[in-house]
């Protein structure tokens, strides 16, 4: 049975794309079939993170328009052979696609691949209307601020307008530091705000910049913390029961020397 | 001097973490009131209908709100009311 999961967020910059091409990569890694739509028509960049920005021929909308078959404008991941982007465009806008033409496109695409995973522009106007509308389970990434927190209420309010019922959280960009410091909220202040079960929390990581920098998603060496933290996501979404993460601990000496400012 | 152990010992009585998390939920409280005048004037009328059965109320004057109050939201409605009907 196929799955078409949305990651979705509300505000930008929380890192939906960042998680959509690490929990592919992390699919595709597991032997999976996975296919990434980029519905962010105008501003294109999951190509990027998946250093296949140099690859594209066709998009999404020479597909809904019927220029070319779907086969044809999926573009393949140079290591991982069971993993496919199908781009968005970088010319037209949002209004380019309609959530009719992505169901008919995500119905095709299920008879081929175990996943697709669609990528959700930022707000909640047509664009994100499109891109929920073919989807079986909802992503809702958020960081610890409470502006992104208060963005993903509304998007969970929204989706759930549209009958969109099965609905898991991810929380990006944890401080460790700051939540031991109280300075910052943790997985379990914003699931309880939100009564939204989470399925990952994934912390702020220098790794993730170094590997979008060189556009493979962090999940591929897997020894980071995120990309750790990526893996125990990928996991969740197969159905295994993985307990959430501890993050390391700082210790009586690094506090000591951070209260007296050294 | 305090401050120090302060921090060292598991910091402040209210914690920024504590301030965001009680500002969230009040806030959050507030989003869900609003709802759209559409939708409020369907209540409105679903109200009328109902209560039409067993009395007669004074449609013109009638007023229904949602309230917020600093961590509540209440519908408030006041109906006035010409004349009971009678049931036997």
């Amino acid at each position: 049975m196929s799955q078409v999961i949305v990651v979705t967020s509300g505000k930008g910059g929380v890192g939906k794309t960042t998680t959509t091409a690490n929990i592919g990569v992390g699919l595709a890694m597991r032997g999976k079939s996975v296919v990434l739509i980029d519905t962010d028509t105008g501003l294109r960049n999951l190509d990027l993170l998946l250093g296949l920005e140099n690859r594209i021929m066709y998009d999404l909308v020479d597909v809904t328009e019927g220029r070319v078959p779907y086969k044809k404008a999926l573009v393949r991941h140079k290591k991982f052979e069971t993993l496919f982007l199908l781009p968005t465009s970088q010319v037209k806008d949002k209004s380019s696609i309609n959530p009719a033409q992505l169901i008919v496109l995500c119905n095709e695409l299920r008879k081929e691949y175990d996943y697709i995973i669609i990528d959700c522009p930022a707000g909640i106007e047509q664009g994100f209307q499109t891109a929920i509308a073919a989807a079986d389970t909802a992503l809702v990434v958020t960081m610890p601020e409470i502006s992104a927190v208060r963005d993903a209420d509304k998007i969970i309010g929204e989706l759930g307008r549209a009958d969109k019922d099965n609905i898991k959280l991810i929380v990006n960009r944890i401080r460790p530091q700051m939540v031991e410091k109280g300075d910052m909220l943790d997985m379990n202040d914003i699931n309880d705000i939100l009564s939204i079960s989470c399925i990952g929390q994934v912390p702020d990581d220098e790794m993730v910049v170094t590997a979008t920098n060189k556009g493979e998603p962090v999940i591929v060496s897997g020894s980071s913390l995120a990309g750790k933290a990526y893996t125990n996501i990928v996991g969740r979404i197969c159905g295994e029961e993985i307990p959430f993460m501890e993050f390391p601990k700082e210790g009586f000496f690094a506090r000591l020397k951070r209260a007296f400012g050294m | 001097m305090l401050n120090i152990l302060k921090s060292l010992f598991g910091g402040e009585k209210q914690s920024s973490r504590d301030i965001a998390r009680d500002r969230l939920k009040v806030v959050l409280i507030h989003d869900h009131a609003n709802i759209t005048p559409e939708v409020m004037e369907h209540l409105r009328e679903d109200i009328i209908q109902v209560i039409s059965k067993y009395m007669i109320i004074d449609k013109n004057d009638m007023q229904v709100a949602l309230e917020n109050d600093e961590n509540s939201v209440a519908l408030v409605a006041n109906i006035p009311v010409r004349k009971m009907k009678h049931f036997r």
